[in-house]
């Protein structure tokens, strides 16, 4: 693996071999970008409007992301809801499960920091970028299908600049 | 137009060269090979993206539309991304097991083609125990989906691939009843002469009632139960089983499984296409546009199910099978001797 991981860095250095880089990364990055499985995953209230934007009105599949039951095969977790401290580890385990590249969007006040409810409550976790790292942020409580459909759209964005470079 | 003969012009010219016999074999069939490959991986790309289309016109959704003109690269994108996916072998799988799993299924699929009458002489290898050899071909599937589950050391790969291997050889065999009855109206096992003894409309075994159609729903069924498909998806049942004997794979590993689960619907829909609806006989166009058409139709047919039903439990398919399908398939072959015997609608 070790020559495959230095092959773009040999290759910007051949004259021509920008473009080969850049076209490959552009391919590469767009075709990840379009292609987000997402985890199987609703703890509280906003799973429901998760379910709802993958249903007929709203529908994720026109983003091509569709959802895998397994978290081997997705690339996504939209952390839907309150994370409670005894789901924490649980949360860790699939993060820890799913392969690389893999990404995380925080949906709802919850997730962020919280939650409006219970802010104050010695079992909630307050945001669940104590646990994994988190890509996009999406507030509200719970947030409609537009604005979760919007931080698909922004996360998109992010996973569009990825470079070959960047590959660890 | 007809391809045979362009297949056939560089095979002469392969020839001319004077080349010994055995080299100009073994060209011929990596070509064979290479072109059949091609041809299975656009088609699966093709049908996965049909798929997702005709599920989202189904429940009123679009499908994929942001990828292309309507999502066309959509499924490029899948296979782009998932070869750039981290390849995960657990740490307690049996590697070697868990290794080979994939490539085997992906084998078996492809194994089937050699016999496949794609039209008017494009097929490979006109066998004379051509669709026994389809039989026994498909039946490796259930060997590569029960050594994923092993392999992988996962209670639900375990169950997935378990309960797998019993639907298949239970459906297995109302199917093989079912295409006895066809082989014995034709007299032969060969998959050319099957479809040269349709070469009427009338003919077409789907229209020789009484027992045309029976066998024709018989195997339509069970070739969807082969396939896994949804009324009888319980191997990777969402609900149950995480993703079914699947579960451990990710990458490219799941990609294979993924797309031998295409080709294998293909596959159903190409043998029924033969054995009951002409295969690539009919007027006008030429006889590969008659096989596709007639194979993709078939192929909606299974999507349509697919997307309209819901699952049987574990012992409703069984009995279905046992108590059913398997008395209905032996009085069928029954009724067909007796019409092959009788000389009724024998024309």
């Amino acid at each position: 693996m070790g020559i495959i991981k230095k092959l773009p860095v040999f290759l910007e250095k051949v004259p021509g071999g920008g473009i080969v880089t850049t076209s490959l990364d552009y391919i590469f990055s767009q075709s990840q970008a379009s292609s987000l499985w997402y985890l199987l995953f609703g703890t509280a209230c906003c799973a429901i409007e998760l379910m709802a934007t993958g249903a007929s009105r709203y529908d994720f599949d026109r983003l091509g992301m569709i959802f895998r039951a397994s978290p081997r095969q997705s690339d996504l977790i939209i952390a839907a809801g309150t994370i409670t401290k005894k789901m924490a580890p649980r949360l860790r385990l699939l993060y820890d499960q799913m392969a690389e590249p893999r990404y995380v969007i925080a949906m709802g006040g919850c997730t962020v920091k919280g939650g409006p409810f219970y802010y104050d409550s010695y079992a909630v976790e307050k945001g669940i970028d104590h646990i994994v790292p988190v890509d996009v942020y999406i507030p509200g409580c719970p947030p409609r299908p537009e604005s979760l459909l919007e931080g698909c759209l922004t996360l998109q964005k992010k996973v569009k600049r990825l470079k070959m470079q960047d590959w660890s | 137009m007809e391809l045979a003969g362009i297949f056939k012009y560089f095979y002469e010219l392969l020839v001319s060269t004077g080349l010994p016999q055995v080299w100009v074999d073994i060209i011929a069939m990596v070509a064979a090979a290479v072109i059949i490959f091609g041809f299975l991986a656009v088609c699966a790309l093709f049908l996965v993206w049909w798929e997702r289309k005709v599920s989202a016109h189904i429940q009123q959704r679009f499908g994929p539309m942001r990828t292309g003109w309507h999502g066309w690269r959509q499924t490029i994108a899948d296979a782009i991304k998932l070869i750039q996916k981290e390849d995960i072998t657990p740490m307690t799988a049996d590697r070697a097991v868990f290794y080979w799993a994939p490539i085997m299924c992906f084998v078996a699929a492809f194994a089937v083609y050699v016999v496949m009458p794609f039209g008017d002489g494009l097929i490979v290898s006109d066998l004379n125990v051509g669709i026994l050899y389809v039989v026994a071909i498909t039946s490796f599937t259930i060997i590569s989906l029960l050594m994923a589950g092993w392999g992988s050391n996962n209670k639900y790969a375990l169950l997935g691939g378990m309960r797998s291997a019993a639907q298949v050889v239970s459906y297995e065999i109302p199917m093989v009843v079912t295409i006895c009855s066809v082989v014995l109206f034709v007299g032969s096992l060969s998959m050319v002469d099957i479809v040269q003894s349709q070469a009427q409309i009338y003919q077409w075994y789907i229209f020789r009632l009484p027992f045309g159609p029976i066998a024709f729903i018989i195997y339509i069924i069970t070739g969807t139960a082969e396939t896994n498909r949804t009324p009888f998806d319980l191997p990777e049942a969402e609900q149950e089983l995480v993703a079914g004997f699947n579960v451990e794979y990710s990458g490219m590993k799941f990609a294979m499984f993924f797309l031998a689960e295409f080709v294998n619907m293909f596959t159903v829909s190409a043998i029924g296409t033969t054995l009951f609806l002409g295969g690539w006989q009919g007027p006008f166009l030429p006889s590969w546009m008659w096989f596709l058409g007639k194979t993709l139709v078939l192929v909606f047919i299974l999507m349509w199910f697919r997307w309209t039903y819901p699952r049987l439990r574990v012992d409703q398919l069984m009995e279905f099978s046992w108590k059913f399908l398997l008395p209905l398939s032996f009085a069928n072959l029954i009724l067909a001797g007796l019409m092959k015997y009788s000389g009724w609608f024998n024309w």
